[in-house]
């Protein structure tokens, strides 16, 4: 009985992701502004400069995984609650996580889909992928991590202006892509350097995708893949945690 | 405190009035029923199912039409239809099926792949309604159903609670409408600063409203109201058009006194009607009271 619950509010929670997707993933914009934003600020540190694109394709990877599966995920609820549809949502019999788990899989999906276009241009201009399964497990661990932060990010304060919430998220975001071995890898990076990098998932990711086309890393990969597990539950269990705190300043 | 200790019953199958003045404590209320909120303190059951401790199965029996909620403008009638449809766990076919027959009646089959953007305020409201009853609820909870609505959405959408209830489904509706209250309800809940001032039927609450008979009468020449205030056991005039409205405690004692008046002054009685209080009367001498 119990897991029929569970089940159903699962299934629930691909309504909230179907839902996102029409409204918020499938507008022009959106779409072109996730693939133009880490493709951009990537070409304009890499052009002129002597790297090869066995070397490029995991960075590049990295941000667009990371910049697409957190573009919309902090507007959501500031936007439901702005619109007035959010006591709607709240109203229907679903869950708290039930709603965030819809918000995580639009963004996941996202992401996902979004992350396919590096790879695809990778393997047009003669990359190899050395691990093609574990670049495949790393992309899908990494987007649904990103796609957790994405819902943190909103948590706190509860506003309902997206605007503002985009803002903050933007502030932790870029510095985060800085400190994650896209730009420098992490093995160039000095001692404090390596340090911060721990606190971002990004570098974890970028790692991975390093081996799996490169066939080096700077940390073990099971390290790398345990890690992105472990901040992906932790992002997700504290962002439901402090929005069932504050969801009713939002009502 | 917008809510303080309240305690009332719903019967099955009725249609239940929450009635009261702006900042109430109705929409309070609502959210407190339909799991949205909270309380601080105190319990609150849905058809057995406790509000708190099992919120998903008693919000699985209800519809809901929240005052400040709006239909997903960017998405068109059906997709809202088939996303609450989704959320209630409605089998596909069903949903399909309902969503038809719900959009027929509301008259926005027509417009049903239209963005919710487009549509009048009339419409977001009939498309919110047919949101609520999507999954068939056994209990209907409108915050302000026809608030802002022209008159003839009025009358669809009381016509159709009216209908929905006849069907079995309990209905608790909060209005400002006194009238809207009198024609649809068959009990009403009166709360200001979130207590209960009373409970009743409409017409026992005009009933036991002491003080509130009327006596309505005009006379061939103008009368001053300070006049006729002073007649013995008349409580309160107002002018009404050509008419004075006199509220009384005994109208049979009055109307004699009225005569007496008349002829005292040499004037004619044009008309002379007793009334019985309306339910606004009531409300707001309620109101007042506590």
């Amino acid at each position: 009985m119990e897991s029929n619950i569970y089940w159903e509010q699962f299934k629930r929670s691909f309504a909230i992701a179907k839902k996102n997707v029409r409204i918020y993933y499938s507008k022009g914009p959106v779409i072109i502004f996730g693939l133009l934003v880490p493709f951009f600020l990537f070409l304009s540190f890499y052009i002129g400069r002597n790297i090869s694109a066995e070397a490029l394709i995991p960075g590049l990877l990295g941000m667009t995984a990371f910049f697409t599966a957190t573009s919309v995920g902090p507007a959501i609820i500031p936007w439901e609650a702005r619109a007035k549809t959010l006591e709607r949502l709240i109203s229907s019999p679903v869950s708290i996580w039930t709603i965030f788990l819809g918000d995580v899989f639009s963004s996941f999906l996202f992401g996902v889909l979004v992350s396919v276009f590096p790879v695809l241009v990778g393997l047009f201009i003669g990359v190899e992928i050395a691990n093609p399964l574990l670049l495949g497990l790393g992309i899908i661990l990494a987007t649904f991590c990103f796609a957790s932060f994405s819902i943190l990010l909103s948590a706190y304060p509860p506003t309902d202006t997206p605007a503002s919430v985009m803002m903050l998220s933007s502030m932790i975001k870029f510095p985060l892509v800085f400190i994650s071995g896209i730009f420098i890898p992490i093995e160039e990076l000095p001692v404090w350097g390596k340090t911060i990098s721990l606190i971002s998932p990004l570098t974890f990711f970028t790692d991975l995708a390093r081996y799996s086309i490169q066939g080096n890393s700077y940390y073990p990969i099971e390290l790398d893949l345990i890690v992105l597990i472990a901040f992906a539950i932790i992002f997700l269990v504290t962002a439901i945690k402090i929005h069932e705190r504050t969801m009713q300043k939002r009502l | 405190m917008a809510v303080d200790h309240i305690s009332f019953k719903v019967k099955k199958g009725e249609i239940f009035g929450f009635l009261g003045p702006n900042a109430a404590g109705k929409t309070t209320t609502i959210r407190m029923l339909t799991g949205v909120i909270k309380p601080d303190e105190g319990t609150a059951s849905i058809l057995s199912y406790d509000i708190l401790r099992e919120s998903l199965k008693a919000r699985q029996l209800m519809g809901i039409v929240p005052e400040m909620a709006n239909a997903y403008v960017d998405l068109s009638a059906w997709n809202n239809l088939m996303l609450i449809g989704e959320l209630y766990g409605v089998p596909k076919k069903r949903r399909r099926k309902r969503a038809s027959e719900l959009l027929k009646e509301f008259g926005l089959y027509e417009r049903r792949n239209h963005l919710v953007r487009g549509f009048s305020r009339g419409m977001k409201q009939k498309l919110l309604l047919c949101m609520a009853l999507i999954n068939e609820p056994q209990i209907l909870f409108l915050d302000e159903p026809t608030s802002g609505l022209d008159v003839e959405s009025q009358r669809l959408i009381k016509d159709m609670i009216r209908g929905f209830n006849k069907n079995g489904t309990t209905v608790f509706l909060t209005t400002h409408n006194m009238e809207e209250a009198n024609q649809l309800c068959d009990r009403i809940a009166i709360i200001n600063h979130g207590k209960i001032a009373a409970i009743d039927s409409p017409e026992r609450l005009r009933m036991r409203s002491s003080g509130l008979q009327l006596i309505e009468i005009s006379f061939n020449k103008a009368v001053s109201v300070e006049d006729l205030s002073k007649v013995e056991g008349v409580n309160e005039t107002k002018k009404i058009g050509d008419k004075i409205r006199l509220y009384v405690d005994e109208p049979s004692v009055v109307i004699n006194k009225l005569v007496d008046f008349a002829y005292s002054k040499r004037l004619k009685i044009i008309s002379l009607n007793t009334l019985a209080p309306t339910l606004e009367d009531v409300f707001l001498k309620l109101v007042k009271e506590s």
